[in-house]
């Protein structure tokens, strides 16, 4: 039974399989993974063509470079995108330190207390993961209306502050539950109450959820469009992606390269956070998605 | 000190007798005082106070709102005003867009769905196995998941398969003649589709992490019986496998009913072409910030959030007929 080393058993044949098969495999993951890509790579040399050539010459290789796709985009909307990626930052920066407090509180208060109808208040947790946030955003909108936010950042980041985002909650709860307790009884034995518990153990230690929940939040937040839309109304405070909605209104036709150069700019933030943070964000997903 | 472990509690509570009697009592009241700290007392409140205020006054709250709203005209600018069930009225039998747009959804959530999910099971099991390179595979094929909700991939997409665009050079390669598939409205949800299915990264990821877990002896037993890839699949794998299926089901169908970036991008805002790609939230957002008629938006919110916890409720029940969970 357990007796069958690896190199004998069955399963090892069937897993390790012989060289055509292997190439085979190898073959069709590239060819996936080409299919997949391809549009990607298609919008980064299209940023550099001349606009006759884009949809002309459906190649890789641009017959000749043309860098000033990228001046005509930045300066090309009315504003200069150095202002939507800094109201961008704004966003995304105040969104972060939100999640990461809010979340880590109320994490740990589901991960180490016993108190009254914890039960139910953990499955309404559960549940506002499954509220679709079209159900709420008119009321939240009249609220915010009300308290005269609207074109301010401030819808965008209070809610942050408040842990509406529960999916951290819970990536943070299953992140508590794995320190040991004897941490915790350690330092009440030492004195200390709860607030510094959470403060100078379990906050240290839970950093690997918390870079999670950063990098998370950073790019939705930063690819929110819908709130972005509703709650953001001027030019000067637009966002990288309702600054890259005025490049469709413009019909003239004449404006491709700079909308794909500006387009690519836009997906460099999200892309290099996934070439930093690949594994982890991997790993973040897949065991949230395990403990469901 | 030495007595600074929960473990040291339960080694006193088994072998009472060597501690000296002071040190004894001290232990004890150290762990009633654990026991009440444990037990709370309102130090739970006040690190979950902010979560408190923003599902108060985030969440249920405007949900409650939201039903009362539903049940009004209301323009943000003057008084809701009362109109009883004329918002309902008016959307099951009086709106057309409507049901174009429930028709355009429900298309869209139905087809994305499954081949998202067929895809990224597929993916997954091609990719579990010792193969070289499997760490860069997994980033590829996880990384349109990662930018698929942003208006520039939208943006692309929309270039992509318009009428001069990339996808008609590839067709041609086959000596099709292809069209604009953004603008004919037969085509144009179909491209919305794709952009959903080129996401299948984060389901992959899920799946894989799955199969990752199931155990090998099963399948060394199965293959020492003579079963055959297609009966370990059907009869182990997926069986196995059907918590994480579940799982991957309820988020992609919530996650498809919530779409709207793309059908704006690519519509240009218009649900067009005759609204063929008028999903749901579109619809509900130009009604409600486009049209100002915000009691009937707030109607169709609450349409979709049944119909959403509906599906949820549908998929849980049914899961206890198809999900296989071993304890």
């Amino acid at each position: 039974m357990s007796a069958i080393t690896p190199t004998t058993s069955p399963l090892h044949k069937l897993r390790s399989a012989t060289g055509a098969r292997r190439i085979f495999i190898h073959t069709l993951l590239i060819g996936v993974a080409v299919v997949m890509l391809y549009p990607l790579l298609w919008m980064l040399s299209s940023s550099l063509k001349p606009d006759t050539e884009i949809f002309t010459h459906p190649g890789l290789i641009p017959s000749e470079v043309r860098p000033a796709n990228y001046s005509e985009g930045w300066s090309g909307s009315g504003n200069s995108f150095s202002l939507y990626i800094t109201n961008s930052l704004i966003v995304t920066i105040g969104a972060v330190i939100g999640n990461v407090i809010s979340c880590s509180l109320a994490a740990y208060a589901f991960a180490r207390f016993e108190f009254r109808g914890k039960r139910i208040w953990f499955g309404l947790m559960l549940g506002t993961l499954m509220l679709p946030t079209q159900a709420v955003l008119i009321p939240q909108y009249t609220i915010f209306y009300n308290l005269t936010w609207i074109n301010t950042y401030l819808p965008l980041i209070v809610p942050k502050f408040l842990a509406v985002d529960a999916f951290f909650i819970f990536l943070m709860v299953q992140f508590i539950r794995s320190i040991p307790r004897e941490l915790d009884h350690a330092a009440m034995v030492d004195g200390a109450n709860p607030w510094q518990i959470y403060w100078k153990i379990i906050l240290p230690l839970m950093k690997p959820a918390l870079i999670t929940t950063t990098i998370f939040t950073f790019i939705w937040t930063y690819d929110d469009f819908l709130h972005q839309l509703v709650y953001l109304q001027q030019n000067d405070k637009f966002t990288v992606p309702l600054g890259l909605t005025l490049f469709l209104d413009q019909t003239s036709g004449s404006s491709y390269g700079p909308m794909f150069a500006m387009s690519t700019l836009a997906l460099l933030p999200t892309l290099i956070c996934f070439l930093i943070f690949q594994k982890r964000l991997v790993e973040g997903l897949a065991t949230s998605g395990m403990k469901g | 000190m030495s007595m600074t472990t929960a473990k040291t509690d339960e080694v006193v509570k088994e072998t009472p007798a060597p501690a000296s009697p002071p040190d004894q009592r001290e232990r004890d009241r150290m762990r009633r005082r654990l026991a009440r700290k444990r037990g709370g007392g309102w130090w739970p409140y006040v690190f979950l106070a902010p979560w408190f205020v923003g599902l108060f006054g985030l969440t249920i709250y405007p949900m409650l709102d939201s039903l009362y709203l539903s049940f009004t005209d209301f323009d943000l600018l003057t008084p809701a005003e009362w109109v009883g069930t004329k918002n309902y009225e008016h959307m099951f039998a009086e709106d057309p867009v409507f049901w174009d747009t429930v028709h355009a959804t429900l298309l869209y959530v139905a087809v994305s769905v499954p081949l998202k999910l067929a895809l990224a099971l597929g993916v997954a099991m091609l990719l579990n196995r010792d193969l070289k390179g499997i760490g860069l595979y997994r980033a590829a094929f996880y990384l349109p998941s990662l930018l698929g909700g942003a208006v520039a991939v939208a943006i692309v997409w929309r270039q992509v398969f318009g009428g001069d665009g990339l996808f008609n050079d590839f067709l041609g390669w086959f000596g099709i003649k292809g069209q604009d598939w953004i603008s004919s409205p037969d085509t144009a949800i179909y491209t919305l589709i794709l952009l959903a299915v080129w996401q299948f990264g984060t389901p992959m990821v899920i799946f894989l992490a799955g199969l990752k877990q199931l155990p090998r002896d099963v399948y060394e037993a199965a293959a020492i019986d003579g079963a055959g890839p297609a009966t370990r699949f059907f009869k182990i794998t997926l069986p196995l496998l059907t918590p994480i299926v579940f799982f991957n089901v309820v988020l992609q169908i919530i996650d498809a009913f919530k779409t709207f970036t793309p059908a704006f991008v690519i519509s240009n805002g218009t649900g067009g072409p005759l609204n063929s790609t008028m999903l749901y939230s579109l619809y509900l957002y130009k009604k409600g910030f486009t049209d100002l008629e915000m009691g009937y938006a707030s109607a169709m919110a609450w349409v979709l959030f049944l119909v959403i916890a509906g599906f949820t409720a549908v998929n849980f029940i049914a899961s206890r007929y198809w999900v296989h969970y071993d304890d």
